[in-house]
């Protein structure tokens, strides 16, 4: 396999769209299986899957549509393999009651949502962050979920890999929260040598069946695949650990949304992942994730270059969020500027953590859609610092 | 349980499951009996085997009652996760359990397309023409003019004949038996599972209490029979006019093909490549 793997990804420095680079980094992280239904702009994540999956021996399928895409995904998952599945707004909005599914039933997978403007139909090939809230809460019920932002075409290959690998860490969907610009952008992509990078798998049970508890553990459980001999129940229904469902007493949900929850609470720590530059003697700090964030950190960096005492905050991680690094930093600064192309959703959070601490002011796009144009932002950093 | 009376079948039944959701007299049971009868007369091992099924009533035949890998997925959506699961691990039997309402309504999608692939998938889906677990709505399946808990002044629209939307879709088994005809339905799921291409069988099922409630017959038995009485064999079938086959149900086999199933195909796909 790994001569296989050799024969299609090189490593060096190649120019690549950010679309394609999620490709490459899906393959070396071990996917395998790959569901698609065509959208703007993801396109050419299934593009690149459908010429690379059949050289390493993995599986591409066009589906009829994005609910039977994630359905088969998450099918695949229980049949052993690394799956994942790519869209935009629409489908990730169609696909939503089978990711509440695979975090009801603990099934890795990964989902690459490249958002484009809605709401509906809206603008399918330009850039928005609409989709934070429906990564965070999309699917009905109480739940936590792992979500990513990349910000560029090299953070597409190597998030794409950090999301398989905390899937099949946690047992959990993740999804990448990519947008347009990141997905189309092409430019150079960093690619490692094939053995220094780290690849996860999946617990397995090392237990006789009538002793392994597959479900509900908060250090997670461990899954035992079909046809392994396990004669695996798996529901969506309330169930207990050994995954047969209980719907008839209360306590039962409360122990399944309870460790269901706490398997990502407990962990937070662990999985979040926040970027800071320029922080110890900042006054201001920019906040900012994907596109944004390459905005916001050229901004921060002319700033300097005046003088001005601006610090840099990215987060590579939205899902979880990264209470108590954003709550570190609140309390270092005097004032708080969150940066997002939409109406302002990350900002929710970052006052939730920073109130009664610091002001935290929002700065869409001045056209939203499109890139935050570093003179503006740089005049209303400087009216804001003042 | 003392050995001595233990089931012929008990060993492919999980004990945790022993506890049935269905309604008395519901055909759920029959033709759960039925598919176990297929797997042991052709000596399949049922730990290779997955049983995917949906939501409704008829999902929970094989979930928790199998002793084998079992996936109870959303509603609909079975034949996604099937196709997920077969295409992974080619090697294991995988089996769909899907009723009228979610195959043929929310699912009927992924029906057709399961089908033009011909993935190497039988789905069973059970037909007791009315949604049961949610109390009696109407079904795409319902006959028309008959009255149901939301069609209280007749239904106005006309059901599906699901076996001829499968066949034009492409699949190379298409069969249809009810719960009274059993010994038909035992074989055909012998034939669906030894199938290398998408196999469907519909079972038009006894409802006692849902549909029997509003087409006047409660009695299990009563309901059975009512399906006796409706069926036509297809060769008799064959000769009859469609007024005459009005409100009846056409049992026997439509389909029986050789075709190159999906997974063999994609199999083929990657030594191509791999060349």
């Amino acid at each position: 396999m790994k001569t296989r793997l050799k024969k299609i990804i090189e490593p060096g420095t190649h120019l690549m769209m950010g679309n394609e680079a999620c490709a490459f980094g899906a393959i070396l992280a071990g996917c395998r299986y790959f569901a698609f239904y065509p959208i703007t702009p993801a396109n050419e994540i299934a593009e690149q899957m459908s010429t690379l999956l059949p050289k390493v021996g993995g599986i591409y399928i066009q589906m009829e549509d994005e609910i039977s895409s994630i359905a088969s995904v998450i099918g695949s998952s229980w049949a052993g393999k690394k799956a994942m599945v790519a869209t935009s707004g629409p489908g990730f909005t169609l696909m939503q009651e089978n990711i509440g599914y695979a975090v009801m039933t603990e099934t890795p997978c990964v989902i690459v949502d490249v958002q484009r403007c809605g709401p509906s139909t809206g603008t399918p090939p330009l850039p928005m962050q609409g989709d934070v809230y429906q990564a965070r809460r999309g699917s009905h019920g109480e739940y936590e979920i792992i979500s990513l932002a990349p910000s560029s075409a090299q953070d597409m290959f190597q998030l794409t890999i950090e999301a398989f690998n905390l899937a099949e860490a946690y047992r959990t969907p993740v999804v990448v929260l990519s947008d347009a610009l990141v997905g189309h952008t092409t430019e150079s992509v960093e690619i490692p040598d094939l053995g220094t990078v780290d690849i996860v798998e999946r617990k397995k049970p090392t237990k006789p069946p009538e002793e392994t508890r597959p479900f509900l553990d908060e250090d997670v459980a461990p899954m035992p695949i079909l046809g392994s001999g396990y004669s695996v129940h798996v529901t969506a229904s309330t169930h207990d650990e050994t995954g047969l469902r209980n719907v008839e007493s209360p306590n039962s949900v409360d122990n399944l949304v309870r460790k269901l929850c706490m398997k990502i609470r407990k962990h937070r720590n662990e999985i979040v992942k926040v970027e800071t530059r320029y922080l110890d003697d900042a006054e201001v700090v920019l906040i900012a994730y994907g596109s944004v964030a390459r905005s916001a950190l050229y901004v921060v960096k002319r700033a300097r270059e005046e003088g001005l005492k601006v610090g840099y905050v990215r987060l590579i991680m939205l899902w979880p969020f990264p209470d108590d690094q954003i709550l570190d930093v609140a309390r270092k600064v005097k004032k708080i500027m969150v940066l997002e192309n939409n109406m302002g959703q990350i900002v929710n959070e970052v006052r939730r953590v920073a109130d009664g601490i610091v002001e935290v002011k929002f700065l869409s796009p001045r056209i939203l859609g499109t890139i935050h144009e570093p003179s503006y932002v740089m005049e209303k950093l400087k009216e804001f610092y003042e | 349980m003392s050995a001595k009376y233990q089931h012929p079948l008990m060993a492919y039944i999980r004990r945790a499951g022993l506890r049935q959701p269905h309604c008395a007299g519901c055909g759920n049971g029959i033709i759960a009996q039925c598919m176990l009868r297929a797997i042991d007369e052709l000596g399949f091992n049922i730990g290779n085997m997955v049983f995917v099924s949906g939501i409704g009533c008829s999902s929970w035949i094989p979930s928790p009652f199998f002793n084998a890998d079992t996936l109870h997925t959303t509603h609909g959506r079975a034949l996604g996760f099937a196709t997920g699961v077969k295409l992974s691990n080619p090697e294991l039997h995988v089996v769909v359990f899907t009723g009228d309402g979610d195959g043929a309504a929310i699912g009927g999608n992924h029906l057709i397309h399961a089908s033009r692939r011909n993935i190497e998938i039988l789905t069973i889906l059970v037909n007791n023409r009315i949604y049961g677990m949610t109390g009696g709505q109407v079904a795409p399946t319902t006959p028309h003019g008959m009255k149901t808990i939301t069609t209280p002044y007749g239904n106005i629209e006309y059901p599906f004949d699901l076996c001829r939307l499968v066949e034009a879709s492409g699949a190379s088994y298409v069969a249809r038996s009810t719960t009274f005809h059993l010994k038909q339905l035992v074989s055909y799921m012998k034939k669906g599972l030894q199938k290398k291409g998408f196999a469907f069988i519909e079972v038009v099922s006894n409802c006692p209490v849902q549909y029997g409630r509003y087409a006047g017959v409660r009695d299990p038995v009563e309901s059975l029979m009512r399906l006796k009485d409706l069926s036509i064999p297809r060769s008799q079938a064959k000769s009859m006019s469609k007024a005459q086959l009005e409100g009846h149900i056409v049992i026997g086999e439509f389909v029986d093909m050789d075709v190159l199933g999906l997974t063999k195909a994609y199999k083929e796909l990657l030594t191509e490549v791999d060349a």
